[in-house]
């Protein structure tokens, strides 16, 4: 390893690590009890966010003045088991795909940690949202740097539990928490099967590591080591669980209700960077998609229905939030398609302007209003009705059934409830209900006595 | 057998039974429960001394030094080894932080002579070589959460039947296998019985109704530390992994994740807190039985880790249950409490063992579930795809409860609901081993492998001690387990 390449080393560990030692600082201070300031935690925040941010724009200056388009960052193996092939390994990588992204994903959480210091100036749980923004912006730098499935896999479960406990929020009304769990439960499946994905990928394989996988060709080139078949499996798997971080049809249920929470969090998470995550493992993956034409197909679909489901969604929803959120979810969809049609390129720079133009939206989202009015004190007149022309020539009878169907999201979560979530719950209620007879059988007496208990013992009304 | 340089078995075993018989006498509740907590912290000592002492020798087995018992009954009845190694001095943590962490108002419920008493039988039992006495020992164990059930007037028939059928069958299972040997198809049926009984013990589905009666009926704290060392786990390891063939250990293995998957299902339609841990609990430790019959040395060692990590993130969770309990009553989970503003710390806690227990990055389990899912997938995809579910669904329970028990409204108290300090030691001390372990997994990991390993090796050793280890099969499906 020469001195550029030690450079390059410590730059990039400076990347990853430093968001993490924010989750460190932040996440110990609540467990011992200790009360930052506002102004301190503001101030640690920007300072980690710039500290990472610096050393992943040194390398991209390093990367374009030496030509070098692939620069690994080796910290060995966490784990290991030679005898049995099984390792974790830390490897992160700086490509023309994860250096784009991850620095795209420190300018929008820097932005956005500056925005919320005022937004959420006085609010109760000011630590708490700045603890689960590090988590998340760690989250973010590990999946967009992993240089290996199982690094990648860290990162993404991070990024999920900090995406559903900031929907939850405002955690005192009953529905933010209801949409947390939710957007919670959806990612959980997703999780599944994105492990499912990466075992069988170890599996078929014998190894997870990005570089080796794809021949060490640089992004988005490389060929991978299984058939048609064994690329499908595995294609699949990811694509679902891409499919349910991004929103992706059948899951685009969760993205509004995740608007729950404030205005930062939904600018920053669902509106550019996790939503977008989906369609960053699909980017990374690409030879795996190039192995199976099928795949591709599917993935082409699935982009362009959600495209389509969500420009049709994004036109009737009665809240900004919810609109710009499906507006978020039909560019998903043709990022998704393009990476389908093999345009990576063009995906990664839609997924970068995006971002941006999401986040600026949804910051000037509570101030629409104003905005409004002073574009029309700008031009001395209303604002001109933006009736489209394929709207205007559909019998209303359609355009009913079209607007239904959009208010409704589409009946995607009507569906998943009625196929999935009710006979799930019905069966195990059964299942409890046949387990009450059996034990009150044995026991001769009703044997529960958690059927008696009060809903609210913790109420003060009941002391008095 | 290589000797260990003090006899910490014996000393911890003998601590808590003699605090046993020291609390029985004071009658005051708030000094036994001191005295409680020193014993307890003293037996922690010498698990720990144990597990040091041992680690060092870098040997498979050790027994005591100056072994009384080995001098007087010329067997060694308590050794040690690379299973039991780790899980004495967890199996104290759990009773020391269970103990610490009983609130002062709860004393007069909690009988600490009796807890004292189990965490003796509970050490004997995890230390116990001798089949017949670790078979006694199981047995009594079943005793002292009896007592209770009586004491507070509950029924205890559910218990009885399935505790009496329990030792019927082991019993009459271990006779059979030890007299009738020269038979045909007698060892087949005895092995059948021993697993019969010590999956009732698991608490495999259907014969667990026991578990959540338990925990209706005793207290919180008898009923956890009855069931989160995992006792009918070791009882598998040792009573039938010993003597059954591969397929029945297959089957066994599909039993575990059927209870596995129904346990984490049923945790997701419960409506009170309790009963919630209880599935949450028979879920995991249907997972480390799933590893532990996979016989492969990966799924084994993935077992091994999740049993560490469930028995530290789950005593933690139920302490938490427990601690809210105290404070509150009776949790339902069928509205939501609003507790955040009031406990933050409990909250926060909550959430970290909850999502250690599901093998959460960052945590001791994290590693531990890919390991057991990896050793899965490598028997049966389909198989490691359930795991995979199981944890998924575990997921989605345990943020449920963390929602309806911290958040969806603002509760107000006209009294404090914070920490108290024992409490809080304990809940540090738990979070600074499942981070810890999370953070740095390369040791326990290494030495669980290992242990999976000489595990391996010293399968199909049958009760009387005739080691007729089946190298050939082992070497045909796992030459890096059996090579030197």
């Amino acid at each position: 390893m020469n001195d550029f390449d030690i450079w390059l080393y410590w730059l990039g560990l400076a990347v990853v690590t430093i968001p993490c030692g924010l989750v460190a600082i932040l996440g110990l201070s609540a467990l011992l009890g200790i009360t930052l300031s506002e102004t301190s935690i503001s101030r640690l925040t920007q300072a980690a966010v710039l500290a990472s941010l610096l050393p992943a724009i040194s390398i991209l200056i390093l990367m374009l003045a030496t030509g070098r388009r692939f620069v690994p960052i080796e910290l060995g193996n966490w784990v290991s088991i030679p005898e049995v092939h099984f390792h974790f390994h830390w490897k992160f990588i700086f490509d023309r795909l994860s250096v784009p992204f991850v620095i795209l994903a420190l300018v929008l959480c820097g932005v956005v940690g500056a925005f919320t210091r005022r937004y959420l100036h006085r609010e109760e749980g000011y630590h708490r949202f700045f603890l689960l923004y590090s988590l998340f912006l760690a989250g973010m730098t590990i999946s967009a740097l992993a240089g290996t499935i199982e690094t990648l896999f860290f990162g993404w479960e991070l990024v999920g539990l900090s995406s559903a406990l900031l929907v939850a929020y405002f955690h005192e009304r009953e529905l933010p928490v209801r949409n947390g769990q939710r957007v919670w439960s959806v990612y959980r499946l997703a999780d599944a099967s994105f492990l499912l994905g990466a075992l069988l990928m170890h599996h078929f394989a014998g190894e997870g590591d990005f570089g080796t996988f794809f021949e060490n060709a640089a992004w988005p080139g490389g060929s991978i080591p299984l058939s048609q078949s064994q690329a499908l499996q595995v294609g699949l798997l990811l694509l679902l669980a891409a499919a349910g971080k991004s929103a992706l049809v059948p899951f685009s249920g969760w993205l509004p209700r995740a608007m729950e929470g404030p205005t930062p969090s939904s600018a920053v998470f669902y509106g550019s960077l996790s939503v977008h995550l989906g369609a960053y493992l699909l980017l990374r993956l690409a030879p795996i998609l190039e192995a199976s034409w099928q795949l591709q197909l599917i993935v082409i679909g699935i982009g362009g229905i959600s495209a389509f489901f969500g420009s049709v969604m994004s036109r009737v929803q009665s809240d900004v939030k919810s609109s710009l959120a499906y507006a978020s979810l039909t560019q998903v969809g043709i990022i998704v398609a393009e990476i389908g049609m093999g345009f990576y390129y063009l995906a990664l720079v839609h997924i970068l302007g995006h971002a941006c133009l999401r986040t600026l939206q949804l910051l000037r989202a509570p101030t629409l209003l104003n905005d409004y009015h002073a574009m029309e004190n700008a031009i001395g007149m209303q604002l001109p009705d933006s009736t489209d022309w394929l709207a205007a020539r559909l019998p209303s009878s359609l355009k009913r059934w079209w607007y239904r169907f959009g208010y409704e999201r589409g009946f995607m979560d009507l569906i998943l409830d009625s196929w999935v979530v009710h006979p799930f719950v019905a069966a195990f209620q059964l299942f409890d209900r046949q387990e009450r007879r059996w034990t009150n059988w044995l026991s001769t007496e009703p044997s529960r006595e958690s059927d008696h208990i009060e809903h609210h013992p913790e109420s003060t009304e009941r002391v008095a | 057998m290589p000797e260990l340089h003090f006899p910490w078995l014996e000393f911890s075993i003998l601590t808590p039974f003699l605090g046993a018989l020291v609390v029985w006498w004071i009658g005051d509740r708030q000094i036994a429960r001191n005295w409680s907590i020193g014993f307890c912290f003293v037996a922690l000592l010498f698990a720990l001394g144990e597990w040091i002492d041992f680690s060092m020798l870098g040997a498979f087995e050790a027994h005591d030094h100056w072994d009384v018992i080995t001098f007087l009954f010329h067997q060694d009845v308590f050794v040690i080894d690379e299973l039991s190694a780790p899980l004495l001095p967890l199996g104290a943590l759990i009773y020391l932080v269970t103990v610490l962490s009983t609130l002062r108002t709860k004393a007069s419920r909690f009988s600490f002579a009796w807890t004292l008493f189990s965490e003796a039988i509970m050490l004997a039992t995890l230390s116990c070589r001798t089949s017949w006495m670790m078979i006694v020992l199981l047995i009594v164990a079943t005793v002292p959460p009896w007592i209770e059930i009586k004491r507070r007037q509950r029924c205890t028939r559910v218990y009885t039947i399935h505790m009496g059928l329990f030792a019927g069958l082991l019993t009459v299972g271990y006779t059979l296998l030890t007299l009738g040997q020269d038979l045909p198809g007698c060892t087949l049926i005895a092995g059948a019985l021993i697993s019969l009984a010590t999956l009732l013990r698991s608490g495999i589905c259907p014969l667990h109704c026991w578990t959540t009666d338990l925990f209706e009926k005793a207290t919180f704290g008898t009923a956890m530390l009855f069931m989160t060392p995992l006792t009918g786990a070791y009882a598998v390891m040792r009573l039938v992994l010993p003597i059954a063939p591969d397929w029945a250990l297959h089957w066994i293995a599909i039993a575990s994740l059927i209870t596995a998957v129904y346990a984490s299902g049923m945790a997701l339609v419960q409506s009170e807190a309790r009963r919630f841990f209880c599935f949450l609990l028979l879920s995991n430790a249907s997972l480390v039985l799933v590893g532990l019959e996979l016989v492969t040395p990966i799924g084994l060692a993935g077992a091994l880790c999740v049993w560490l990590s469930v028995g530290l993130s789950l005593t933690g969770f139920g302490l938490t249950l427990r601690s809210i309990e105290s404070r509150i009553g009776r949790i339902s989970l069928q509205d939501y409490h609003g507790l955040y503003q009031q406990m933050p710390g409990f909250a926060g806690f909550f959430l970290l063992t909850g999502l250690a227990s599901i093998g959460f990055p960052g945590t001791i389990g994290f590693i531990a579930m890919e390991l057991l899912v990896e050793g899965a997938v490598g028997v049966y995809p389909i198989i490691g795809a359930a795991v995979v579910v199981v944890a998924a669904l575990n997921g989605i329970a345990v943020l449920h409860a963390y929602f309806r028990i911290f958040t969806g409204r603002r509760s107000t108290t006209q009294v404090s609901l914070q920490a108290r300090m024992p409490e809080r030691v304990s809940v540090l001390l738990l979070t600074v081993l499942i981070i810890g372990g999370g953070m740095v997994p390369g040791p326990s990991i290494a030495s669980r492998y290992h242990a999976a390993i000489e595990l391996g090796r010293h399968r199909h050793v049958n009760p009387n001690g005739e080691p007729t280890v089946d190298h050939e099969h082992l070497e045909d499906r796992h030459p890096e387990a059996v090579s030197p």
